[in-house]
């Protein structure tokens, strides 16, 4: 059995800042493994500009941002996998793969960095109601076929759900010469953030429906139309306000949730609210020596931040490789005032650590509130705080938390208005 | 007099942005910063938007390429921008950064690929 000292399981946006920073600090026995044909995950498809504010200073395409990662592998000469589909993980790290040119791979790693990024959550998932006809697609898969495959997906489309993924979907259909008759959201508030609303449903014209949900799907072998109807604030569709709507497609843009079969296979313990591996502040899981970075982990809304979790894991790989890592204190963070979830859930607490050292916790929020204050505190005593203007729910916000500071003792972190 | 009302595009806080045009004398309210102020005037008197779309390419695994405007182009420009880019065919290889129309209308904005295609 081959033996390789990291392989990275994934190359998205989490495992490409894995490995190239794990070169970058020196170690060369690195396996990317990437199921499909090419690297960049699903930021090949995602063709709109928005992306790496952060780190790169100006408003990329989902394709560039990757590709300045990808330049880098291969500048590098990382050994990649692709075309690889990763079928077993096993808790001491065994890794069964396989793929058409390499065909059935055993590689027992030494350490390991999950970077399968998260999957959309499908019509079953939602209970839709109604005949099982073609054109029930995610928003997810119907950006592939348009932006990738070159395929038109249909010709009248009902998107349910209002999350950025729908609302940029919206536009993109709109331009490749797709009717959007509307945007349906069960939710009494819109899903995404409202500049996507201005951007991509107010410049096209495309109306948005709240409190309004699909109750059932129409049509033998393809949608021939869908049936709305509002919702009262139990979400439960209101009698008497349904209304037939003909099209061709469905696009659902209804949520995403980490992808964790292998993770579960692994024996890693999962959160319940994340739906990804519970890690510590070095991304490492419940089992040594398997990180967790990006999606996989909890649902990110900024690929920068994912980035930076590939960076993390891969920092904790070398230190676990090299037997660095001390197992003194893991402290839980807990989710206070505001709070939905913390993530990473606990806070590696070490004596060895750098000056100023920091490590940093995203959080996101229960409900939108103006001029906020973060506020972490370790036994009651305040550590560190930040100042926002403005916190909502499908933002994350993060904190540096100083590591010297760290006591033994609960850490908390509120979210004050 | 002429009213209007914007949602603030230029970061999250997404303002809730009204402006007055009094007889070509403009005033924004609703704005938290001065970028919500010129975003609204922009947008009343000449909206911009960027272009992101792909291109057919041949010689490659996928059949298109992504491609990206280096700057925002007048809002009513952006469909012909979109169905001239539609009419190209391109072969690869093709690098990220690569002008694919310089000076696309006359808008003094390039549109570049937005990924690096290699030659099958």
């Amino acid at each position: 059995m081959r033996e390789i000292e990291l392989v990275i399981i994934g190359g998205g946006p989490a495992g490409l800042a894995a490995a190239v920073k794990a070169y970058e600090l020196g170690l060369r026995d690195i396996l990317i493994i990437e199921r499909d044909i090419e690297l960049g995950g699903i930021l090949q498809q995602c063709i709109h500009d928005g992306f790496g504010l952060h780190r790169f200073g100006k408003q990329l395409s989902g394709s560039s941002y990757a590709q300045k990662f990808i330049d880098k592998v291969e500048e590098y000469n990382i050994p990649v996998y692709c075309n690889t589909m990763v079928i077993e993980l096993t808790e001491d790290k065994k890794i069964t793969a396989v793929s058409p040119q390499e065909g059935l791979l055993h590689i027992q790693a030494k350490s390991i960095i999950l970077a399968m990024g998260c999957r959309e959550r499908t019509r079953s998932q939602v209970r839709i109601l109604g005949t099982r006809p073609a054109g029930v697609m995610t928003a997810g898969a119907v950006q592939r076929y348009i932006n990738i495959e070159g395929w038109k997906t249909g010709n009248r489309a009902v998107i349910l759900g209002s999350g950025d993924i729908g609302l940029i979907m919206a536009r993109r259909m709109t331009l490749e010469g797709i009717f959007v008759e509307g945007v349906y959201e069960v939710m009494p508030n819109l899903g995404g953030l409202r500049r996507n609303k201005a951007q991509c449903l107010d410049d096209y014209n495309i109306p948005l429906h709240l409190a309004t949900t699909v109750v059932s799907v129409h049509g033998k072998q393809r949608v021939d139309g869908v049936t709305v109807a509002k919702v009262g604030p139990d979400r439960m569709p209101i009698e008497g306000t349904e209304r037939y709507i003909p099209c061709d497609l469905l696009v659902l843009s209804v949520g995403l949730i980490p992808e964790n079969e292998l993770s579960r296979n692994a024996g890693l313990e999962l959160h319940p609210i994340t739906k990804g591996p519970i890690v510590d502040t070095t991304m490492m899981s419940s089992v040594d020596g398997i990180f967790v970075a990006g999606n996989v982990g909890a649902v990110f809304d900024l690929v920068d931040y994912v980035s930076l979790t590939g960076e993390v894991a891969a920092q904790g790989a070398l230190s676990y490789l090299r037997g660095q890592r001390t197992h003194s204190n893991s402290i839980e963070v807990i989710a206070g005032d505001n709070v939905s979830f913390i993530f990473p859930q606990n806070f590696y607490a070490t004596k060895d650590h750098k000056d100023n050292e920091k490590a940093t916790l995203y959080m996101r929020v229960k409900k939108t509130m103006k001029k906020v204050r973060l506020e972490v505190t370790c036994n009651g005593q305040i550590i560190a705080t930040k100042k926002e203007r403005f916190a909502t729910p499908p933002e994350m916000l993060s904190i540096d938390i100083p590591v010297d500071k760290i006591l033994d003792g609960q850490l908390k972190i509120n979210v004050l208005e | 007099m002429v009213e209007k009302e914007y949602i603030c595009i230029i970061c999250p806080v997404s303002c809730d942005l009204s402006l007055t045009d009094d007889n070509g004398d403009l005033s924004v309210s609703g704005n938290t910063c001065k970028r919500g102020e010129i975003y609204a005037k922009n947008e009343y008197t000449k909206p911009v938007r960027m272009i992101t779309t792909t291109v057919a390419i041949s010689g490659s695994v996928h059949p298109l390429i992504p491609v990206i405007s280096t700057d925002m182009v007048p809002k009513e420009k952006l469909k012909e921008c979109i169905n001239l880019l539609y009419n190209l065919q391109l072969q690869a290889p093709i690098k990220e950064g690569d002008i694919i129309v310089k000076n696309i209308l006359d808008t003094g904005v390039d549109i570049i690929a937005a990924k690096s295609v290699k030659k099958l």
